[in-house]
């Protein structure tokens, strides 16, 4: 028997980046709101003892705990879907900050053309260039509609970088702090990429290059290029999260309050509303409901589809038919890239998350596909994050994997060696898609997400023409040996890849082929609210971070106006 | 400090384990160990080039109160020992797995949340899938060690007459090698599992703060030039040089 809590404005399932966005705007409004958390409180405090590359990178001492939930993966449906047991090609989140807490800080806004991709790509390169069976739709929002929420959330976030890239879409402020520091190995790319005829420029970083205080009054600290990036929280408090920013913020209007270890079970719904959600208390077992006047879902995109499915609001996606919008859309991130192998040493251990160089001459639309068979393109970095020594034994190609070869090849190479990465865009595909497992359960007796992925001839394509592209400049950077990426084949859960998931709660403007609206307000329900990457109907050439953000300070402008007015956002 | 330095030898590892002095003796193979270990102690000399002998006879610094939590049994231990000795060897570089004390690494985490896999996912039912699906099997990872360990040593009596420990090197390599390409019958689990899980725990033992009984003195970071913990390198990030940085273990954060 559930126990019924107070009545609130407003809850919102998870508190990371969204669920502090919505909780801070919302509660600076006047609203009351709740968060759940399923995982624990953490905050600055508890990373003093962070550089510990075993437990934090090697065993997910801030991630999900699978023996609780997963999901299941099959790479097409003819297969069965089995359960990723071990976390693998992506790192969920668990906790307060989410994915927040332990991203690098890499931080994009995708571009003008990303929010139309539909209607530009067919002016340029005439109907269906890809074929029908990618399921390729505009955002139902532009890129300009969405910049002053861009600019909110560069600015809460205090994003260090530069306004010389000539591809982006227009600024209506500079960057909050300038650019990280341009370290030897970002200068060598700078040269190369220079000498190539592309246009390098500094990545945009929440790793900040000095201290800061956000228009809420959160103080950011400086970066101190500890090498600790990813898969950690800062000691600092230098990295930019909800965790000391917008979160802080929320609890300071004394309307906002953050309920741990509440994992929710079920949004409820009543005729054309709802009405709020039941969730479990993991330490205790006991069952409660929380009602609310708005349900706003900003748990991780997977987890939103699931809380969906598993409360049967929307209609599943069915590949066989197209029919169905929830679970549809699901796309992931294709990493081209090329490694160098030099004959110098390099401060390689040393750096930050979003310590970077990129170019976006390959990205978006910024060159012609009239010859090509893919469209959009990737961002092309160099990064100095930072390499540990468990994680990072690179050798050059033919060495063997283990012996004294092996050792030898691998010490040598630890602080010789150098990456250039892309972010490629991926695009929907419609045997790509989420629902739920009829066989896996978790721990609370509901069916695991299934996840149906694989790499298509578009990703194929994209992920040769961009490796070439890096190879080149690594070539031209001095390398002595230079390793492309190896071809994509078939997607894999197995290697940790990005945890870059996007889609399958689509943003649109129509309900035939989308889940909410650009106001993230679900089609099926004026009250409820769906927040994340899961609301990409495609995943451009960058992280997805930035974009995240600027939608959820739109969806916060929304529900404050839904409590005003109700109805229909647009 | 050059003792402060020094990890664990390889003659120092015999030294605590038993082999060599005879303790062994009563419950382990007559006569076999001894012979063959004081041989393994001059080809390792030969191979390595060290005439030295290690400063034979004289006292050396190793840890104290190191010990196994896991293996029930020295002959598992040893066999543990050396296929870690053989993926990641004593060379001109500095210590192999046995002198970084990857072993005991490894046996203390078998015995915590990785052996138990505390927070994989256990529920059934299992089946095997494609590879692009990933491990499903229904072994912790304590069991598919104690299965791979005493596997490795059936398959070096099954083809050298004689237990892991005390075959050859290029045996050893022989064995792995078809271990790691699943040519080894196991049961539920395929030997090139048990090897990727095997290569990667040596590396996580070579390189891991030394609070966890692995990367003994820092001497793993030492030869790749890792600084360990250090608090910040706004200092040194924009040098054009190489920086090279006397390694702190976390460890230094609480004493």
């Amino acid at each position: 028997m559930a126990t019924t809590l107070d009545k609130v404005d407003v809850v919102t399932v998870g508190v990371g980046w969204t669920g502090g966005i919505i909780a801070a705007e919302c509660s600076k409004a006047g609203l009351k709101v709740r968060g759940l958390e399923r995982g624990e409180e953490r905050g600055t405090k508890d990373y003093g003892m962070v550089h510990d590359e075993y437990r934090y990178a090697i065993r997910y001492e801030l991630f999900q705990n699978l023996a609780r939930e997963t999901i299941t993966f099959r790479n097409n449906r003819e297969m069965k879907a089995l359960p990723m047991r071990m976390m693998g090609s992506f790192l969920l989140g668990e906790g307060l900050g989410g994915s927040g807490t332990h991203w690098n800080g890499q931080n994009w806004r995708f571009l003008p053309y990303d929010f139309e991709i539909k209607t530009m790509t067919d002016e340029k390169y005439g109907p269906n260039k890809l074929g029908p069976d990618y399921t390729l739709q505009d955002w139902g929002i532009t890129y300009d509609e969405l910049e002053p929420y861009f600019t909110t959330f560069e600015y809460t976030a205090g994003i260090s970088g530069e306004d010389n890239n000539p591809f982006w879409g227009k600024r209506s402020e500079p960057f909050p702090t300038p650019p990280m520091k341009k370290t030897p190995i970002l200068q060598r790319f700078e040269q190369a990429a220079s000498n190539l005829g592309y246009h390098p420029f500094m990545m945009p970083s929440g790793n900040l290059s000095q201290s800061y205080t956000n228009p809420d009054g959160a103080t950011i600290a400086a970066c101190q290029y500890c090498g600790f990036c990813e898969r950690f929280g800062c000691e600092y408090g230098a990295k930019s999260s909800a965790e000391v920013t917008v979160v802080p913020t929320a609890l300071g209007t004394g309307n906002f309050d953050v309920r741990y270890h509440s994992n929710v079970v079920e949004i409820l719904k009543q005729g054309d509303k709802v009405t709020g959600v039941r969730f479990i208390d993991t330490v205790t077992g006991e069952e409660f409901i929380q009602p609310a006047e708005v349900v706003v879902l900003t748990s991780y995109v997977l987890n939103n589809a699931k809380l969906l499915m598993v409360s049967n609001i929307g209609e599943q996606y069915d590949p066989a038919t197209g029919r169905g919008t929830l679970g549809r859309n699901y796309c992931y991130q294709i990493l081209p890239g090329a490694t160098g192998f030099f004959d110098e040493q390099f401060n390689t251990f040393m750096g930050a998350g979003a310590l970077g160089m990129t170019i976006d001459d390959y990205n978006g639309d910024a060159f012609d596909h009239t010859d090509l068979d893919f469209i959009h393109g990737a961002s092309l970095s160099i990064t100095q994050t930072g390499q540990r020594p468990i994680a990072f034994n690179p050798v050059p190609p033919d060495t063997p994997a283990w012996g004294a070869e092996f050792k030898k090849a691998s010490i040598e190479y630890y602080t010789r060696t150098l990456n250039i990465g892309g972010q490629g865009a991926s695009m929907p595909h419609k045997e790509n898609f989420m629902s739920l497992d009829p066989t896996y359960k978790d721990a609370y007796g509901l069916p695991l997400l299934q996840l149906t992925y694989n790499f298509t001839d578009q990703d194929r394509a994209l992920h040769k023409y961009l490796s070439e592209k890096a190879a080149e400049i690594m070539k031209e950077m001095g390398a002595k040996i230079v390793a492309s990426s190896n071809p994509l084949t078939d997607y894999d859960i197995v290697p940790y890849q990005t945890t870059h998931n996007t889609g399958g709660t689509v943003m649109g403007s129509d309900p035939a082929i989308s889940v909410v609206n650009n106001y993230l307000q679900h089609w099926d329900a004026e009250n409820l609210f769906v927040v994340g990457a899961g609301n990409f109907a495609h995943n451009s050439g960058y992280n997805p971070t930035g974009t995240v953000g600027a939608l959820a300070y739109r969806c916060a402008e929304g529900i404050i106006n839904y409590s005003k007015t109700g109805g229909s956002l647009v | 400090m050059d003792n402060e330095k020094k990890g664990v030898s390889r003659r120092d590892f015999m030294k605590t384990t038993g082999i060599a002095t005879g303790t062994l003796v009563g419950g382990g193979i007559i006569g076999g160990l001894i012979g063959y270990n004081v041989n393994r102690d001059t080809a390792i000399d030969e191979t390595t080039g060290n005439q030295q002998g290690g400063g034979q006879g004289q006292e050396h610094d190793h840890p104290t109160n190191v010990g196994l939590k896991f293996f029930k049994n020295m002959t598992h231990f040893n066999v543990l020992s050396q296929a870690t000795e053989r993926i990641f060897p004593e060379d001109d570089l500095g210590p192999g797995a046995i002198g970084l004390g990857v072993p005991y690494f490894i046996d203390n985490q078998l015995a915590g949340a990785y052996g138990m896999n505390a927070k994989e996912y256990m529920q059934g039912p299992f089946e095997d899938g494609a590879t692009t699906q990933g491990y499903q099997s229904r072994l912790t990872r304590s069991e598919i060690f104690s299965q791979g360990i005493a596997k490795l040593d059936e398959e070096a009596f099954n083809r050298f007459n004689k237990g892991f420990a005390e075959i050859e090197p290029e045996q050893m390599d022989e064995i792995l090698t078809a271990f790691q390409k699943g040519e080894v019958p196991m049961q539920a689990v395929t030997s090139d599992f048990f090897f990727k899980l095997l290569r990667q725990a040596t590396l996580e033992g070579a390189y891991a703060d030394p609070i966890y009984n692995g990367n003994q003195n820092m001497e793993g970071w030492r030869m790749k030039g890792f600084p360990g913990h250090q608090f910040s390198y706004i200092g040194q990030i924009e040098s054009e040089e190489f920086v090279q940085i006397d390694p702190k273990s976390i460890s230094s954060m609480t004493h």
